[in-house]
């Protein structure tokens, strides 16, 4: 989180916007060392049927753009805790800065690694990325079942990600609670949200239906960026 | 094992002696159905009927909501909760501890779920009823005045920590140790049910399925609203004399 407060430049590490933009810094966008609400790179009708558009307006204008808010608020915290040198409050500040910076990053992934059937959401990962697949889900279709009961299996609020692992270069797939942020050991390759704010207005209690939907939205490209 | 509601620190507590008659008179249980085959009998868990119509807490909770809400995410906890039963059954008829062992975190999610639904409904009621009236619980008033000094801070203090809630989970009403405790406000995660013996006055879902088809990303006005439905007559019950009187497990 400290590369997050030392940028002060505007920086917009969106997809394209940079060759040199990493898993895990793709997408966040900053103002004068704030956080600011990445624009989505398509239309919030676009994804539909997979999710609708109101659910991708509320989830980006409201929910998303709290968890920027909230992050900025605990931000400004920190750093008056840190310019009075008052440890216990920086160390009490650690839980909001990991969910509302968790639920930034989080979301900005999140965003990037889907895109319309028309930009070529879901069109199947291809290279590298795919060989990894195969080689250790045995194809893509057995790796999207797996992927699904991961999702399926997480009890309260959560995302399921393909990672990287970063020592040997291997991929899983792992979930986190709440917005615990994919960082250390593993970096974020492919996130799928589940939280119920994520279908429900659409899918209400059939998340199982909305699982298998978001396949056919998926930007693989972004995947394979991240993969590289 | 205790027979008090199974609100033990682990799974265990949900494996209780069930009478063979749930209390239908009492405002408060968790039914169950015997199903019998040639070899043994065991029990499942069945979803209680509300004891309200689903669109009686309008205009605070939409009928859509808590006809989606109990009819299919209280359902599926049971369901679950009733898979896991059995597979424990199995995996203890053959001693299969590594079995045993894993399906812990699914009993405590699907019967917290089970427990938590079940207290819910039953601490909520139509604005206006009697049970509505907070003259209903004179001791938890007087109780919670003596805690927080009024009504109207304990209130705030109570909606501050359901919407601190990262996450899902529930914010309760507890009166610690048991029935007339002292008085405190916890939430717990997920499905987590409140551990005993500190006894749930009342509980607040804050689960995003509990308020989004009507209040969206606006969780503090659910959170307002749910003040203006409280069972109060319920939880005087519960703070008075506990649950053992109210759960016949």
């Amino acid at each position: 989180m400290a590369a997050l407060l030392s940028n002060s430049a505007r920086v917009a590490l969106r997809s394209g916007a940079s060759a040199t933009s990493k898993a895990g810094a793709a997408g966040l966008t900053f103002a004068r060392g704030k956080a600011t609400l990445p624009d989505l790179s398509y239309d919030y009708g676009a994804l539909e049927p997979s999710i609708s558009g109101k659910i991708m307006e509320i989830h980006h204008k409201n929910h998303h753009n709290t968890y920027v808010t909230s992050y900025n608020n605990t931000m400004e915290q920190l750093q008056e805790a840190q310019a009075k040198g008052d440890i216990a409050a920086q160390i009490t500040l650690k839980p909001a800065v990991n969910f509302h910076g968790g639920g930034h990053l989080n979301h900005s992934l999140f965003w990037e690694n889907l895109a319309p059937k028309s930009a070529g959401g879901g069109e199947p990962p291809s290279g590298a990325l795919s060989k990894a697949i195969d080689t250790t889900y045995g194809g893509l279709g057995e790796f999207q079942s797996k992927m699904n009961a991961a999702l399926a299996s997480i009890q309260g609020s959560g995302w399921a990600w393909l990672v990287k692992d970063k020592q040997t270069g291997q991929i899983s797939i792992r979930t986190y609670a709440n917005q615990d942020p994919v960082v250390g050991q593993f970096e974020p390759l492919l996130g799928i949200d589940a939280w119920e704010h994520a279908y429900y207005l659409q899918y209400q209690n059939r998340k199982v239906e909305y699982f298998s939907a978001i396949w056919d939205v998926i930007n693989w490209k972004t995947v394979e960026k991240r993969f590289a | 094992m205790s027979p008090k509601m199974g609100i033990q620190g682990d799974l265990g507590g949900l494996f209780i002696v069930y009478t063979s008659t749930p209390p239908f008179h009492s405002s408060l249980h968790l039914t169950h159905a015997y199903i019998h085959n040639s070899s043994m009998a065991s029990q499942t868990h069945t979803l209680p009927p509300l004891p309200y119509a689903y669109d009686a807490l309008e205009p605070v909770i939409s009928k859509q909501i808590m006809e989606l809400h109990h009819q299919k995410h209280h359902q599926t906890y049971i369901n679950n909760l009733n898979a896991a039963i059995s597979a424990q059954a199995s995996a203890a008829s053959s001693n299969n501890a590594p079995t045993l062992i894993a399906l812990q975190q699914k009993l405590r999610f699907n019967g917290g779920g089970h427990i938590n639904h079940s207290l819910f409904w039953n601490n909520l009621t139509p604005p206006g009823t009697p049970g509505n009236n907070i003259d209903s619980a004179p001791t938890l008033r007087k109780a919670i005045a003596s805690r927080w000094g009024t009504q109207d801070t304990f209130v705030e203090a109570f909606n501050a920590e359901l919407l601190n809630l990262q996450g899902s989970g529930w914010g309760w009403l507890v009166s610690k140790g048991g029935a007339k405790g002292q008085l405190d406000i916890v939430t717990t995660k997920d499905q987590d049910p409140v551990n005993g013996p500190n006894v749930p006055v009342f509980g607040v879902d804050m689960w995003e399925h509990a308020y989004y088809l009507q209040y969206l990303n606006n969780k503090a006005d659910y959170v307002e609203g749910i003040r203006r439905i409280i069972h109060w007559a319920e939880a005087e019950k519960r703070y008075a004399s506990g649950l053992e009187s109210l759960l016949k497990l």
